[in-house]
């Protein structure tokens, strides 16, 4: 049966599709490939989450070498939930892209590009899928230097510098990663997960775990730009082709993230936290990144800029959820990662659009562009409401069950830190509304009209899902609290 | 769910919406689609009424956000009674409209009746809500489909108002009352409004004072002090938003959600004696008193009459502070007795715009003798929000009284009698130089070249806006002796 492959599947349909892209050596055949190749993952990433929800953890042995000799590929409830946001996302933002990529790529180095997004994609999907901590080494390095890549193709020089900033912090943070891994696997002798989670609490109080987690929360800080860790995010997704920037707000962080609760959850399980101030330390680091990142970004004037502080500032939730060590807090977390891909994505393909029209994403050069490129800013105002938690979006949802489990908790500053950082969110979104609705279009500026509709309906698309989660929480919430459910379990 | 009316009453207003940009061009059709639809909702809301006054308690489920927490309307007398006024003036404030917006030849008219149709909407849900994140949600819809009508100029003082309008009711909603109803929906495990409140026995004392107040500065609709500068800054929308949105269907649905807190998610039992709520009176009776000295000194007669709001939502909040029986049902009655008065003033105030281009209250020397009617009616209004018989106005008060009597607060009773007499000064001085000041002589230049005031005819406002007034006015009229039917319908809020 070629269901029991679908694991491994998800991951190396896209990794054996890059090299064809070079092989194609052909913008628009890349193009095709990398499409239906995405398209297919997210087909199978919703097989997976089915089979998932109906038959419990998945355990697929490669080459039926069993574990821990072999590597395995392990699906639970959060894996799957995570391929089929990156699936999902990754898709979508394929049928986006050539228009936008036509205009920010040099058509010789196309078929490039989307090589090194199959291979990002691959990375992530590898990230989510495997259960062996090495394994996940590789896919992390397979994905950050395919990101580097990604980044560098954009059409400002300054992408170079921004890109190579990433490449240092970027392989610090999997430098530090391998080396917890490394000092796991001296006290346990094993790199499987499950293994490691069995292993573990019998040496938990050594020095050298203590050490190995610092290095493992740091490294896999890094890569998921945990204030003040962040320094290299806001400049790679200013830079960034638009679509790489959309990708990987949507995406590449959530994947981190992903990582850091399973090293804190499965790896050591939930008494991680008695033992050391992890828990403190997060709180006290989600706090300051969701007021000062979003205080800092309502005074960007490149939308993009504003757009990625207040992704480092949305990553401060996730972290607060995770720093409440409940199962209501991991649950917020994990639907936050869900919601927030929707809602950075959406913003950014927004940003897409304009720079495909206008050439440029500064807040200036917005100006009066309401009126021209109506269904562009609807959008950004549907998924700004989202951002900022108007009820009926996802956002809503989110940040409900986020004062919730801080509430439950009996922490309200907690909730009040989370609501002010909302009402920071309103005044940096309000900026651009009023500058595309209200400001006049710049004398000589050029005429602008609306993006063709290859690209508005993807945006919309994901704008819609926006609303439809934001008012029908079935799977997304569902599949949350199981993740959750099943996370603390492990915690015992 | 298509047979329901409650469906429809949120529907019809939607289709309008929608019938309205398809029909945009045409703006005959545009307004006859507008007061269709006006008139439609109206029907349908009226259709409710029989059954919800012999204790029925028609709901229906939209479906559901949460686990456990569902998004559905119900209907119960004070929100029936709040979706008679809203949608029964939404019919006269829109052949108000058409008179204003031709009057001034507006711009962008098609957007303007848009939103305005969404709004009403967004009322209504506010009205049927049937638990408080239902509330919540039509709540912030109004917030935001009012935002372009305030600004709807697009100069750059109406973008200055809109950032006070929209920061202040955005950072109240979601940094106050968000935080309130999440922590209610975490001590109760429900939100449901349910007669004698669901929050008796499931939180402390102290958290109930903290609650009260989430909830109280949460609702920034209402206006309460400091957090009112919104309201006067929202008058630099055209008229009829004022009159419709800033009199009746937005700062309603403050002090209705206020009033909707008290009696059904507290109880009147929890809130009243407690020194929270006294506090809260407090703060309502300075608000009430303070507004209307600042009104004194307002010469725009937008911004007058915007204090005078806020010092009439303060009676709400204060009749609901009290939380007695009596205070609660006045305090609902003042609901419709304040919206019939004010819609009427601001007509006034437009008429007056539309037909000689005066917005202060000293250039109104004479001018009713050129607008005899709109004036007349502006005398009905005042009367009424004064509250002197044989006004609608007086009677709400009086229950209001009753109900600070009945509480053993006397010192309120004299709070709003000493409100009545602050509202005599600075209404009746605008009646005073309308009426008994000789008219401007023609070579005041601003008034003549603009409206040509300089004869001595009678140059009312364009007939449909004055088709709005009269009717407005005799609704006031007609309260007085209608008051009595309402209290009966309000009934039910008194005994849980």
């Amino acid at each position: 049966m070629i269901a029991e492959h679908f694991p491994v599947l998800v991951v190396i349909l896209p990794l054996v599709a890059a090299p064809l892209c070079v092989i194609l050596r052909h913008g628009g055949r890349a193009w095709l490939l990398a499409t239906v190749i995405t398209w297919v993952s997210f087909i199978l990433a919703i097989a997976l989450l089915r089979q998932v929800m109906d038959t419990g953890t998945i355990s697929y042995l490669l080459g039926d070498w069993a574990a821990p000799w072999g590597i395995e590929y392990r699906i639970d409830q959060l894996s799957a939930f995570i391929i089929l946001i990156v699936t999902g996302i990754g898709s979508v933002m394929m049928i986006f892209a050539p228009k936008s990529v036509a205009v920010e790529i040099p058509g010789d180095r196309v078929y490039l590009f989307y090589t090194m997004y199959l291979l990002t994609f691959a990375g992530l999907l590898g990230m989510a899928a495997t259960g062996d901590a090495f394994n996940l080494f590789v896919f992390l390095e397979i994905s950050s230097l395919s990101t580097y890549v990604l980044i560098s193709l954009g059409k400002e020089r300054r992408a170079l510098t921004a890109a190579y900033r990433y490449l240092v912090l970027g392989t610090i943070g999997a430098t530090f990663y391998i080396i917890g891994v490394g000092m796991m696997y001296q006290m346990t002798g094993t790199l499987n997960m499950a293994d490691l989670a069995e292993r573990l609490p019998a040496v938990a109080e050594t020095k050298t775990i203590l050490v190995a987690v610092g290095f493992l929360t740091v490294g896999i800080g890094l890569k998921m730009g945990l204030f003040p860790l962040h320094l290299w995010l806001p400049n790679a997704y200013t830079y960034a082709p638009s679509v790489v920037t959309a990708f990987l707000a949507a995406t590449a962080t959530k994947v981190a993230v992903y990582v850091l609760l399973r090293i804190y959850y499965t790896f050591f399980g939930a008494g991680i936290f008695e033992g050391l101030p992890v828990s403190n330390l997060l709180l006290v680091l989600g706090i300051i990144a969701a007021l000062s990142m979003s205080a800092v970004a309502i005074f960007q004037d490149n939308a993009k800029r504003l757009l990625a502080y207040s992704s480092v500032a949305q990553l401060g939730y996730i972290v607060i959820g995770i720093s409440l060590v409940t199962a209501t807090g991991a649950m917020a977390s994990i639907l936050h990662l869900f919601n927030h891909a929707l809602i950075k994505g959406s913003l950014f393909l927004v940003l897409a659009c304009v720079f495909y029209r206008i050439g440029s994403t500064k807040v200036d050069d917005m100006a009066g562009i309401g009126k021209s490129m109506p269904f562009t800013m609807a959008a950004f105002v549907l998924a700004g409401f989202s951002l900022i938690g108007i009820p009926l979006t996802t956002g809503f949802v989110s940040k409900w069950f986020l004062i919730n489990a801080a509430l439950e908790k009996g922490w309200w500053m907690v909730a009040v830190v989370i609501v002010a950082s909302s009402l920071l969110a309103v005044i940096y979104f309000w900026k651009v509304i009023e500058a595309a609705y209200f400001r006049p279009r710049p004398d000589g500026a050029a005429v602008v009209t609306e993006v063709p509709a290859a690209m508005l309906v993807p945006l919309w698309v994901l704008v819609a899902a926006n609303i439809y989660f934001g008012t029908n929480t079935e799977l997304s919430v569902g599949t949350a609290r199981r993740a959750a459910e099943i996370l603390m379990g492990n915690g015992g | 769910m298509m047979e329901n009316p409650l469906f429809w009453s949120l529907a019809i207003p939607l289709i309008g919406s929608l019938a309205i940009v398809a029909v945009g061009r045409n703006a005959n059709l545009r307004e006859t689609a507008t007061l269709i639809t006006a008139v439609a909702l109206f029907l349908t809301v009226a259709g409710i009424t029989p059954d919800v006054f012999g204790g029925a308690r028609p709901s229906l489920v939209f479906g559901t956000i949460f686990p456990g927490l569902d998004l559905f309307l119900k209907v119960e007398p004070l929100g029936m009674l709040f979706g008679l006024v809203a949608s029964g003036l939404w019919i006269v404030n829109s052949l108000y409209s058409i008179g204003y917006m031709r009057g001034n030849n507006e711009r962008n008219q098609t957007r303007f009746y848009f939103f305005f149709a969404i709004s009403l909407a967004s009322a209504i849900g506010v009205a049927f809500a049937g638990n408080m994140l239902t509330l919540f949600v039509f709540y912030e819809i109004l917030t935001i489909c009012t935002y372009p009508l305030v600004t709807h100029s697009g100069t750059e003082e109406a973008v200055k108002s809109g950032r006070v309008y929209l920061g202040i009711l955005m950072s109240t909603s979601i940094g106050l009352l968000l935080l309130g109803i999440i922590w209610t929906w975490n001590a109760a495990g429900t939100l449901d409004f349910t007669p004698g409140g669901i929050l008796k026995g499931k939180v402390s004392d102290g958290l109930i004072g903290v609650l009260l107040f989430l909830y109280m500065y949460g609702i920034g609709k209402a206006a309460l002090m400091p957090i009112h500068r919104w309201l006067p800054a929202a008058m630099v929308a055209p008229t009829p938003v004022s009159a419709l949105l800033h009199a009746v269907a937005v700062v309603k649905a403050g002090v209705f959600t206020v009033l909707k807190v008290i009696i059904y998610i507290f109880g009147i039992d929890l809130v009243n004696g407690t020194s929270a709520s006294l506090l809260l009176a407090g703060i309502a009776a300075a608000t009430l008193l303070i507004a209307s000295v600042v009104a004194m000194r307002k010469d725009n007669l937008k911004a007058r009459l915007a204090y005078s709001t806020i010092s009439q939502l303060s009676y709400i909040i204060l009749g609901a502070a009290i939380a007695t029986g009596a205070s609660v049902v006045g305090g609902g009655m003042h609901i419709v007795m304040h919206a019939f008065g004010k819609i009427t003033l601001f007509f006034c105030a437009g008429a007056i715009y539309t037909a000689h281009h005066l917005t202060l209250v000293s250039e109104l020397n004479g001018i009713g003798r050129k607008m005899p009617v709109t004036m007349i009616a502006f005398v009905v209004g005042a009367l009424s929000i004064i509250g002197l018989p044989p006004m609608g106005g007086s009677l709400s008060k009086w229950h209001l009284m009753l109900g600070a009597a009945e509480g053993e607060q006397f010192i309120f009773i004299a709070v709003w009698m000493l409100s009545s007499i602050l509202s005599v000064a600075y209404l009746m001085p605008i009646v005073v130089r309308a009426f008994f000041r000789p008219l401007p002589a023609p070579q005041s230049v601003g008034a003549a070249a603009a409206g040509g005031a300089g004869g001595g005819g009678i140059e009312e406002a364009p007939l449909f806006c004055l088709i709005a007034i009269v009717i407005s006015a005799a609704g006031t009229f007609a309260l007085f002796f209608a008051a009595g039917d309402i209290g009966q319908l309000l009934a039910p809020l008194a005994k849980p």
